[in-house]
């Protein structure tokens, strides 16, 4: 169990991590979600002992980290960046890993088999694919056999084989009754593996739900509109009181599963209908909704080369919250 | 590649949650231990003998010193000088000199790579008491430093005073021997302990070892160019402390009359290593790994 209290980081005049509170429990995986520089790595830093914290707490079993004396039988954990001498064989990075929590070294043997590097034990890990990087990270975490288990992005730079290959590891282990806290920017990777979810952005909690209840309230259902008929369709919809939600120049879209009102309704109104069709935001979707006003670092559309005619000039930056209403 | 398997039971065939509590909780078959600076320490020594930087290094010092040590010991038994009753060790000073820049190199290579290579995010997680970590890292490069230039230091001693026979110069006293063999270890040693605490607070090799060499050799090279008549004095105490003189005081042969002697210079660098550990210490309780 992870519990986090209040906790902030300040990194000068950045607030990197602001105030979250939230907990970690055993048995399940919780998924750690946000975009990036949302402050997922940071926080994890910080339940590893390895960044300060600016304010708050945060306990693992009821514990500050450096109270655990013998700290990888109780968490392991996979760092975001490679966390390893590149000159060292994957066997002595992991050997010295051992020996400072007093594991006995037939376990490097143990979990280098268990992530499939056995084959590459004595090799330098300086020319580690980043999916074998990723694999020696993981073996470094489940040395010591810990209830709990700490993953910051674990799919990065994987093959499909390889994620597939985490995500059963990941369960068997929730399954086992271990803590399993896993960070992802992708929604549809946790609605597949997650059980629980937080989701931070900018530093602050802004879900802390099950998956189910985050599902059952974002998959939004719509009904999308063509028609050629425009003016006399949304006449006929406002007097039905059915509401349109988005009345682009091309679509309508109208909340809920309505297909069946509107097919009739645009018939007895003689409306030419191109499109009716329902639909279902996915949760992708609902997840950037979610997080749309704390996105940090936005991509622009548009051409990468050439001059920028002056209105699509990069916007200034706007403060905090000042556009979420457009997401 | 072959298929990676998730961790199945027959991994460990006693896997199995424990029973009933609020949670289902894992029990792990791993004995638990209350770890110790010993446990740090053989981690710290597996770390040290596993790169091959440090074999590099040290086989740079070892050649160095064995090597320009016999060569000058070579070129002076051939030569008709004459060593006027002084004793054969002082001409493993150059060697030794020279020697010191890998040793050095090698103390700020223990803690700074750690730094540059994001090892340190997985030591500090492994070992969560941070000064324990820089004991651990002091004591087992002290050692290794300590030892490898003492067996240096001592072969080339011994071929000196083997070579040199013919040309006067005279039986080294146990004093003597002592300080040309165990003092001048001790002393390099030590600047290689200041280094690994200078790498420490660096975090970057490149820049700590920078930084050391200049220690070493610019308040030489400074001195060297006052010609000021008014600097005389600064001159004076930057020859008598730049680490050259202070190294050549375990021979015997000070180049000057004033300043340290005896055993002082092995007290000087003993107070500032002491010094940059403090600073070392503090540091790393307080900033982010
Ligand atoms: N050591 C540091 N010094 C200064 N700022 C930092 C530092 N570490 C993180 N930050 C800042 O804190 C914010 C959170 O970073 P963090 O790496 O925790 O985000 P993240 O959620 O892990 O992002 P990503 O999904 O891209 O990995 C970022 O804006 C980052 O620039
Ligand atoms: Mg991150």
């Amino acid at each position: 169990m992870i519990e986090l209290e209040g906790l902030t980081k300040r990194y000068g005049e950045k607030v990197a991590v602001n105030n979250l509170s939230f907990t970690v429990r055993p048995g399940i995986i919780t998924g750690f979600l946000g975009p990036n520089g949302a402050g997922k790595s940071t926080t994890m830093r910080m339940v590893l002992g390895l960044d300060r914290p600016t304010a708050g707490d945060v306990r693992i079993n009821g514990k500050h980290y450096d109270q655990l004396t013998d700290p990888l039988t109780y968490i392991g954990a996979l760092l975001e960046a490679k966390a390893w001498h590149g000159g060292r064989s994957a066997y002595n990075h992991l050997l010295c890993l051992a020996q400072s929590n007093g594991i006995p070294a037939t376990r490097v043997r143990e979990v280098l088999d268990t992530v499939g590097l056995s084959a590459v034990a004595r090799k330098k890990t300086k020319g580690f694919s980043l999916g074998m990087g990723q694999r020696l990270g993981i073996a470094g975490a489940l040395l010591g056999d810990p209830r709990i288990l700490m993953f910051d992005e674990p799919v990065n730079g994987l093959d499909p084989e390889g994620i597939h290959w985490i995500r059963n590891l990941m369960k068997t282990l929730a399954g086992q009754g271990r803590t399993v806290f896993v960070s992802s920017h992708l929604m549809s990777e946790m609605a597949l593996t997650a059980d629980h979810l937080v989701v931070i952005g900018q530093g602050r909690l802004l879900a802390d739900t099950s998956m189910a209840d985050f599902i059952a309230e974002n998959s939004r259902s719509f009904v999308r509109i063509r028609t050629p008929h425009r003016e006399r369709l949304l006449d006929a919809l406002h007097g039905a009181g059915i509401e349109v939600v988005d009345s682009g120049a091309e679509v309508l879209e109208v909340d809920g599963d309505k297909s069946e009102a509107v097919g009739e309704l645009a018939a007895r109104n003689q409306v030419v209908l191109h499109e009716l069709s329902p639909q279902r935001a996915s949760l992708e979707e609902a997840f950037m909704q979610l997080t749309a006003e704390s996105v940090e670092y936005h991509a622009h559309d548009g051409q990468p080369a050439g001059p920028v005619p002056p209105q699509q000039q990069q916007q200034p930056q706007q403060p905090w919250g000042s556009d979420w209403k457009r997401g | 590649m072959s298929t990676p398997q998730p961790p199945t039971p027959q991994a460990a065939p006693d896997w199995h949650p424990a029973p009933a509590s609020p949670y289902p909780t894992y029990t792990s078959p791993i004995p638990v231990v209350r770890t110790t600076l010993v446990h740090a320490l053989a981690s710290e020594w597996t770390k040290i003998k596993s790169v091959r930087s440090t074999m590099w290094t040290l086989g740079v010092f070892v050649l160095l010193v064995i090597g320009i040590g016999l060569l000058t010991g070579a070129v002076v038994a051939n030569s008709s000088s004459d060593l006027a009753g002084e004793s054969a060790l002082s001409l493993g000073f150059f060697g030794l000199l020279l020697g010191s820049i890998c040793v050095i190199t090698l103390g700020v290579m223990t803690t700074a790579s750690e730094y540059g290579t994001g090892m340190i995010r997985t030591t500090m997680t492994a070992c969560p008491s941070r000064g324990r970590v820089l004991t651990a890292k002091a004591i087992v490069f002290f050692l290794v430093a300590f030892v490898v230039t003492l067996v240096s230091a001592t072969l080339v001693a011994l071929a000196h005073v083997a070579m040199l026979e013919g040309n006067g110069a005279a039986d080294p006293t146990g004093t003597e021997w002592l300080k040309g063999t165990v003092g001048v270890s001790l002393y390099i040693a030590l600047l290689g302990l200041l280094s690994l605490a200078v790498g420490s607070v660096i975090r970057h090799s490149a820049g700590a070892i920078t930084i050391m060499i200049g220690v070493l050799l610019a308040p030489l090279v400074i001195a060297l160019f006052m010609f000021s008549e008014s600097l005389k004095d600064v001159q004076q105490a930057l020859f008598e402390y730049s680490i050259p003189n202070q190294m050549s005081i375990f021979y015997a042969n000070s180049l000057s009359e004033s300043g340290p002697s005896g055993w002082d210079p092995l007290w000087i660098l003993l107070g500032v290593t002491a010094a940059a550990f403090a600073g070392a210490f503090a540091l790393l309780e307080k900033r982010d790994v």
